[in-house]
């Protein structure tokens, strides 16, 4: 009997909690498959008695989303790439390789880890600036690439698993320190960039004020902002506002029912580092 | 991240090793001092850390002791005035005050992290689906998680439907244009945004104890709430902590939400609206220079407390 009670409340609390999750997403949906007059007559939580694919249509328009995929989508790629080679190039080096003032430069990777993102903005906006990287897209991904501690951590970690056997028989061979890096250490950490990839990924897609500060340019409009400037104009439009925000989620979906398991791991290892 | 520095030094003395091995096999090969490999793989990372990090810190900390505006040639030193100003001014102190808010929720959002991450480490049905549904809002992008809560808080919105549909359809507050009640809406969508990715954090580490042990207390008689109370605390208690500590910081430096759904109005602005404000609509970079040195060493702080604190070695059980 107790036992019986127990398992109630459990799936009660999972239940509700889950409900809590998804009601105002679910929400959004309803409203996005309203017409206009519907959405006008009906209560938020009122399915719909019309149905409509229109809003969504409207607001991958209006709020230029097409333009948007493509911005994001280079963003994403070029900041991953070059997050990949700076972040396993210094892990190298600090895995690997002795040289002067190692601990001091250690210690200034992981002091700038503690550094506030946002809040430096005010002085990094005069350092984008004056590099002449303000209102294009090389703004984003400079930043991007630049203040990725985490990443360093995970190669770092990674690699410390990579037997150094495997070096010393290379040098043997006669390979230098780049052969190696390229040909044995680089391969073996595929599954530290694959998570460094989904973390990062997860992490660019979402950010917001970087793109709104650095880019306000309508045209260099990414997810985020393309999304943040479509509510201006259409104030109450809830329909189609809702359509715009989902259409933003949709891919985060659509990824992480994918590759739900990495990305349980990923973040795991990144967000306790 | 000290374990990064234990580990490179580790790292450090078995290079030596290798390295005076390597001596004896190649001697003309190693030369110490200021070998140029080193610096080949550091010149990209380093280059990129000093002048999108410490060259902005540098810079912030002589702004924050000029009245720069931010576009003229000249910045006048006006020495720690900016920093008077911040404290002495009630409507910019306030900021900090916010953060309580946030804090407040960061405990609830923990509290019910641990639970879901408690009862989902015993056997239930459908585990992944609840989990994947308790997880996914962290994953959400910030700016439409703002739109999902605009239309939801706003007057006759799912709020406001949900309590008619269970009677309570009496006063109806403006969930975000009142200025005692916004910051309440805003910290309930943080924890609605961010229990997910502590809960994920948890799980993981209940489930890294071994299954056995549970069995074990089972046959002594242990309950769920023993099992809970002597196995899966004492072996979280590291991973709970730091979320605690990193939840503090986070609260401090909350902006995404209030900033896109409100801009800061209503009493929501944060310490890092506030500061972006004072830097970008006032043009008083001087001031927001120093609100943001005054964070930097409010997080530097915190998490100096938190490497005394907490000692940098899992609990082991086994």
């Amino acid at each position: 009997m107790r036992a019986r009670i127990a398992a109630t409340g459990k799936y009660t609390t999972l239940i509700l909690g889950c409900l809590a999750a998804l009601v105002p997403l679910v929400v959004m949906v309803l409203t996005a498959l309203k017409t206009k007059q519907d959405f006008a007559t009906s209560g938020p939580l009122d399915l719909p008695t019309s149905f409509t694919l229109a809003n969504f249509a409207d607001a991958f328009n209006k709020a230029d989303m097409a333009s948007a995929f493509v911005n994001t989508t280079i963003i994403l790629v070029v900041s991953i790439s070059g997050t990949i080679l700076i972040g396993t190039m210094a892990a190298y080096a600090i895995d690997r390789l002795t040289f002067r003032f190692k601990k001091l430069i250690v210690g200034l990777f992981l002091l700038a880890a503690l550094v506030p993102g946002v809040t430096t903005q005010v002085a990094t906006f005069q350092v984008v600036n004056t590099l002449g990287l303000y209102d294009s897209r090389l703004a984003p991904i400079a930043l991007f690439m630049g203040t990725d501690i985490v990443s360093i951590y995970i190669f770092v970690q990674f690699m410390r698993s990579i037997p150094v056997s495997l070096d010393e028989a290379a040098t043997l061979d006669g390979a230098n320190h780049f052969t190696i890096f390229r040909r044995i250490i680089f391969p073996l950490l595929k599954p530290a960039i694959a998570t460094v990839v989904i973390i990062k990924g997860v992490a660019i897609y979402n950010e917001f004020y970087i793109p709104f500060l650095y880019m306000p340019d309508a045209d260099l409009g990414v997810m985020s902002t393309s999304l943040f400037r479509f509510k201006g104009p259409l104030g109450t439009q809830w329909e189609v506002l809702s359509a715009g925000a989902i259409i933003v989620i949709v891919p985060t979906l659509i990824i992480f029912l994918l590759l739900q398991r990495f990305i349980y791991n990923g973040l795991s290892a990144g967000a306790t580092k | 991240m000290t374990g990064l520095t234990q580990m490179v030094e580790s790292r450090t003395n078995g290079s030596r090793l290798r390295r005076s091995r390597r001596t004896a096999v190649m001697p003309q090969k190693r030369r110490r001092g200021w070998a140029v490999t080193p610096w080949l793989f550091l010149i990209l990372p380093l280059g990129f850390l000093l002048v999108f990090t410490y060259i902005p810190v540098m810079n912030m900390l002589w702004y924050s002791v000029t009245d720069w505006d931010g576009l003229s040639k000249t910045k006048e030193f006006v020495g720690l005035s900016n920093y008077g100003t911040f404290f002495s001014r009630p409507a910019l102190f306030r900021v900090f005050f916010v953060s309580l808010y946030y804090i407040g929720a960061s405990v609830v959002q923990m509290a019910l992290a641990l639970y879901f991450a408690t009862i989902l480490t015993f056997s239930t049905k459908f585990k992944n689906l609840f989990k994947g549904i308790l997880f996914f809002p962290y994953l959400i992008n910030g700016v439409a998680i703002a739109f999902v809560f605009l239309y939801f808080f706003q007057p006759g919105g799912t709020l406001d439907s949900l309590l008619g549909m269970i009677g309570m359809d009496g006063a109806k507050p403006q969930w975000l244009g009142n200025p005692d009640i916004v910051n309440f809406s805003l910290a309930g969508t943080s924890i609605w945004r961010y229990m997910g990715l502590n809960f994920v954090l948890f799980l993981g580490a209940i489930q890294s104890i071994p299954g056995g042990i549970y069995e074990a207390a089972e046959l002594d008689g242990a309950t769920r709430w023993q099992q809970f109370r002597y196995i899966i605390a004492p072996s979280i208690k590291p991973i709970i902590s730091l979320s605690f500590i990193l939840a503090i910081s986070g609260s401090l430096a909350v902006f995404e939400i209030p900033f896109i759904m409100l801009q800061g109005a209503n009493g929501s602005a944060t310490f890092v609206i506030q500061t972006v404000n004072e830097a970008f609509k006032f043009n008083k970079v001087g001031l927001a220079s120093a609100m943001a040195v005054i964070l930097l060493l409010i997080i530097l702080i915190i998490t100096w407390v938190q490497r005394r604190l907490i000692p940098d070695e899992e609990v082991n059980l086994t």
